[in-house]
C-alpha cells in the first residue's frame, strides 16, 4: 500500500540499513554457495569423471561355496578349509565384445568402452619402474570421461592417430626425464621388451596415479601383451542418470556373471566428503541470512515504536488491526525483495569476479580459475529465503503493531 | 430529529491500579445537528465516555447506540468500519502523518473506506481544505504547516466521509486563543450550515458557552 511506500522513501536512512543487512546476507550466501559448489563440483570432477559409473570386470576371488560344501555325507558337520585359493579363471572378460555390444544397446547407458589393465615396467638404461599401462579408445574416453582434460601435453587424439604411442604419467615422465617425442621402453611382466612414443602426458592430479598410470591404445595394448582382439579386463559404463547406477550395476553382475561395481560404493567416502560440505555452507549461509534477518526486525521494531502516534491514528481514523499489520508486513517484504535482488546482484558480481581469479596448482592441470559454480537454483533459493526471512522478521513486529490500543496512545500525551 | 448516538447506563471501571468506577450509570443521547461540549475537572471521566463513545474503548458495560443501531459487542472490524464511515475525530494532538502531503493526510480515511474512486475523493478532499480556508496548503508536506493549520487539517480529515457526528478531545487544548476561535468558529459554521453533530470535550469554559448544550461531568456522573 501507498502508506508502506511512503513510510520507507521517508526514512531511506534506516531502510536501506535494514536492505543493506538483507543484501549483505543474501550477497554472501550466493558468493558462497556458488563458490563452494564449484569447488565441490571441481573436486568430484577430479574423481568422479575419471571413474566410470559402472565398472565391470572379472574378479580374481576364491569361489563362494567350497566344493566339500556339496559333499552330502557330511551336510550336517563343522567343516574346515585351510589356505583357501582364488578359483582358477581368467582377467579377461570372457566374451567382452558382444557384452560391450549388449550393454551399448541400454536406452539408460551413454556408453560402454573396454578397457586393458596391464602392469608393466618402464625401463631406463638398467632401472625398471613398475607401473600400469591402461589400454583405452582414446577418443570414446575423451567423449565419455573428459579424458582430454588430464592430458597436458600433446593430445589424446595424437594417441588414438600415432601407431605404438603413450601417453605417459606425469610422474613417471619427472622421474626419466621424459619429453614429448621421446621414446620409452615399457617390458612386460613376461619379459617382452617394446619400445613406445611419447604422444602426450597424462596428469590427474593425484600423485600416486601420476607415478604409475600410462594410457596406450587397446591394439597396442594387445600386441604387447601378445593376446587377440578379444581381451578385454575391464569395461567402463557411463550412465545418463547416475542415480541408476547401483541397481544396473546388480543387474549387470547378475546377467553376466562378472563383478560390476557402481560408482556410489566404489567411492563412499566422496560423496559424504561432498554432503558435509554442502551442510556447512549452508549453515554458514543460514545464519547470515538469519543475522540480517534480526536485522530487520530491529529495525521494524524501532519503526513501530517511532509510529505509534501515526498507528494510533490510523486505528482511530478506521483502519483494523489486520490493515496496520499489512502496512508493515509490506515494508518488511519490500525490503526483503529490494534487499535480496540487491543482494542477488552483489552475489552474481562478486562470484563473477572469483570467477576470472587466477587459480593455478600443480594438482588440476585443467583449472585456470577458481571454481565457480552458476547455477540459477541457487539465486531461486536465495531470495525464497530472503522473503521467508524477512516475512518472519516483519511478522512479529507488525503483530504488535497491530495490538497497539489506539485509546492508550492517545490519551497518554 | 432523530438521534445520532445514545448510550444506555453506561458503566466503566479501571481495574489497575485499583478498582475504580470511572464511569457511573452514564444515560445520554446526542441529537443530529447538535453542538455539544462535556466539561469537568480532571479524572472526572470525560475523556474516558469520549473514547467508549468513539468505540475504541469496548471494556465498558451498557450500551452504546450510533444512528439507532447497536454498537456494543460488535467485532472489532466492523467497529473499524463504522469509525471510518461515521465518526470523525479531531485530537488535542493533530497526529498527522508527518511525511504525507496534507492532501494525503486528508485522503487517507475515505481511501480505506474505498467508496470513491481516487478522483473524487482527491476532489472531496480539497474541497473540504476549501471549507476550511487552507486550500492553499493542499501539496504541502504535514510536517511543514503552523500549529493551527495542522489542527485544521485534523478537522478536514474528520470531514472526509462525511461522518454523522465529530468526537473531539480537546481540540483547542494546544492552541492560542486567537487558533481556538477559529477552530470553534470552523465547527460552528459546519454544525450550522451541514447539519453536523459534535462532541467536544473541552477544560475551555468559554468555548463550551458558546456551544448549544454543555453536559457537566463529576466524579463520572453527568451532573447537568
Amino acid at each position: 500500500m501507498a502508506i508502506a511506500k511512503t513510510h520507507l522513501l521517508s526514512k531511506i536512512k534506516q531502510t536501506s540499513v535494514a536492505a543493506l543487512g538483507v543484501t549483505f546476507g543474501i550477497g554472501a550466501y550466493i558468493t558462497l554457495v556458488c563458490f563452494m559448489t564449484g569447488l565441490n563440483k571441481m573436486l568430484d570432477g577430479l574423481i568422479l569423471n575419471q571413474t566410470p559409473h559402472i565398472h565391470i570386470y572379472s574378479e580374481i576371488e576364491p569361489s563362494k561355496e567350497q566344493p566339500i560344501a556339496g559333499y552330502e555325507t557330511l551336510e550336517n558337520s563343522f567343516k574346515v578349509v585351510h589356505s583357501i585359493k582364488p578359483k582358477q579363471s581368467q582377467k579377461k572378460i570372457h566374451n567382452a565384445l558382444p557384452i560391450m555390444a549388449y550393454i551399448n544397446k541400454d536406452k539408460r547407458v551413454k556408453g560402454a568402452i573396454p578397457q586393458i589393465k596391464s602392469n608393466i615396467f618402464y625401463i631406463s638404461g638398467s632401472i625398471e619402474l613398475g607401473g600400469n599401462l591402461r589400454g583405452v579408445e582414446p577418443l570414446e574416453e575423451a567423449r565419455l570421461f573428459d579424458f582430454q582434460n588430464y592430458v597436458v601435453k600433446g593430445s589424446h587424439e595424437d594417441l588414438h592417430k600415432v601407431d605404438n604411442g603413450i601417453l605417459l604419467g606425469s610422474g613417471i615422465a619427472k622421474k626419466m626425464s621424459l619429453k614429448l617425442g621421446d621414446k620409452i621402453q615399457v617390458s612386460t611382466i613376461k619379459g617382452d621388451v617394446f619400445p613406445l612414443k611419447i604422444v602426450g602426458i597424462y596428469q590427474s592430479g593425484l600423485a600416486e596415479v601420476d607415478d604409475i598410470q600410462s594410457f596406450a591404445t587397446i591394439k597396442t595394448v594387445q600386441r604387447i601383451l601378445g593376446e587377440a582382439e578379444n581381451y578385454i579386463t575391464d569395461i567402463n559404463v557411463k550412465l545418463y542418470n547416475i542415480e541408476e547406477a547401483y541397481s544396473m550395476a546388480q543387474e549387470m553382475e547378475n546377467q553376466f556373471g562378472l563383478k560390476a561395481v557402481d560408482i556410489k560404493t566404489a567411492n563412499a567416502q566422496f560423496e559424504t566428503g561432498t554432503s558435509i560440505r554442502n551442510l556447512i555452507t549452508y549453515a554458514v549461509s543460514i545464519a547470515l541470512l538469519i543475522v540480517a534477518g534480526f536485522g530487520i526486525y530491529n529495525i521494524l521494531n524501532m519503526f513501530i515504536y517511532e509510529k505509534m502516534n501515526d498507528i494510533a491514528i490510523l486505528k482511530a481514523t478506521g483502519f483494523s488491526g489486520k490493515d496496520v499489520q499489512y502496512i508493515f508486513m509490506c515494508q518488511a517484504l519490500i525490503i526483503g525483495l529490494v534487499g535480496g535482488l540487491l543482494g542477488l546482484l552483489v552475489g552474481f558480481a562478486l562470484t563473477s569476479l572469483i570467477d576470472t581469479l587466477p587459480f593455478e596448482t600443480e594438482a588440476l592441470p585443467t583449472i585456470k580459475t577458481f571454481p565457480v559454480n552458476f547455477d540459477p537454483w541457487f539465486y531461486v533459493i536465495g531470495i525464497t529465503f530472503a522473503l521467508v526471512s524477512t516475512f518472519f522478521a516483519g511478522y512479529l513486529p507488525s503483530r504488535k503493531a497491530k495490538k497497539i490500543d489506539p485509546v492508550k496512545i492517545i490519551r497518554g500525551q | 430529529m432523530s438521534t445520532v448516538l445514545e448510550t444506555k447506563n453506561i458503566n466503566k471501571y479501571f481495574r489497575k491500579p485499583v478498582l475504580f468506577h470511572v464511569l457511573k450509570d452514564i444515560n445520554m443521547s446526542i441529537k443530529k445537528g447538535e453542538f455539544t461540549s462535556i466539561i469537568g475537572k480532571s479524572g472526572c471521566g470525560k475523556s474516558t465516555l469520549l473514547y467508549i463513545l468513539s468505540t475504541m474503548d469496548t471494556e465498558y458495560e451498557g450500551e452504546l447506540y450510533l444512528n439507532n443501531e447497536l454498537v456494543t459487542g460488535q467485532h472489532h472490524n466492523k467497529l473499524s468500519y463504522l469509525r471510518n464511515k461515521h465518526i470523525g475525530f479531531v485530537f488535542q494532538f493533530h497526529y498527522l502523518l508527518s511525511e504525507f502531503s496534507v492532501l494525503e493526510n486528508v485522503m487517507l480515511p475515505a481511501k480505506k473506506l474505498g467508496e470513491k474512486s481516487l478522483e473524487e475523493i482527491e476532489h472531496d478532499a480539497r474541497n473540504k481544505l476549501e471549507i476550511l480556508n487552507i486550500g492553499h496548503l493542499a501539496d504541502k508536506r504535514a510536517s511543514r504547516i503552523s500549529g493551527g493549520e495542522k489542527q485544521r487539517v485534523a478537522i478536514a480529515r474528520a470531514l472526509i466521509n462525511n461522518p454523522s457526528i465529530i468526537l473531539g478531545d480537546e481540540p483547542t487544548g494546544n492552541l492560542d486563543s486567537h487558533n481556538s476561535e477559529n477552530v470553534f468558529n470552523v465547527f460552528k459554521q459546519l454544525c450550522d450550515e451541514q447539519g453536523l453533530s459534535l462532541l467536544i470535550v473541552t477544560h475551555d469554559e468559554d468555548f463550551a458557552k458558546k456551544t448549544d448544550r454543555i453536559i457537566t461531568m463529576s466524579d463520572g456522573v453527568i451532573i447537568s
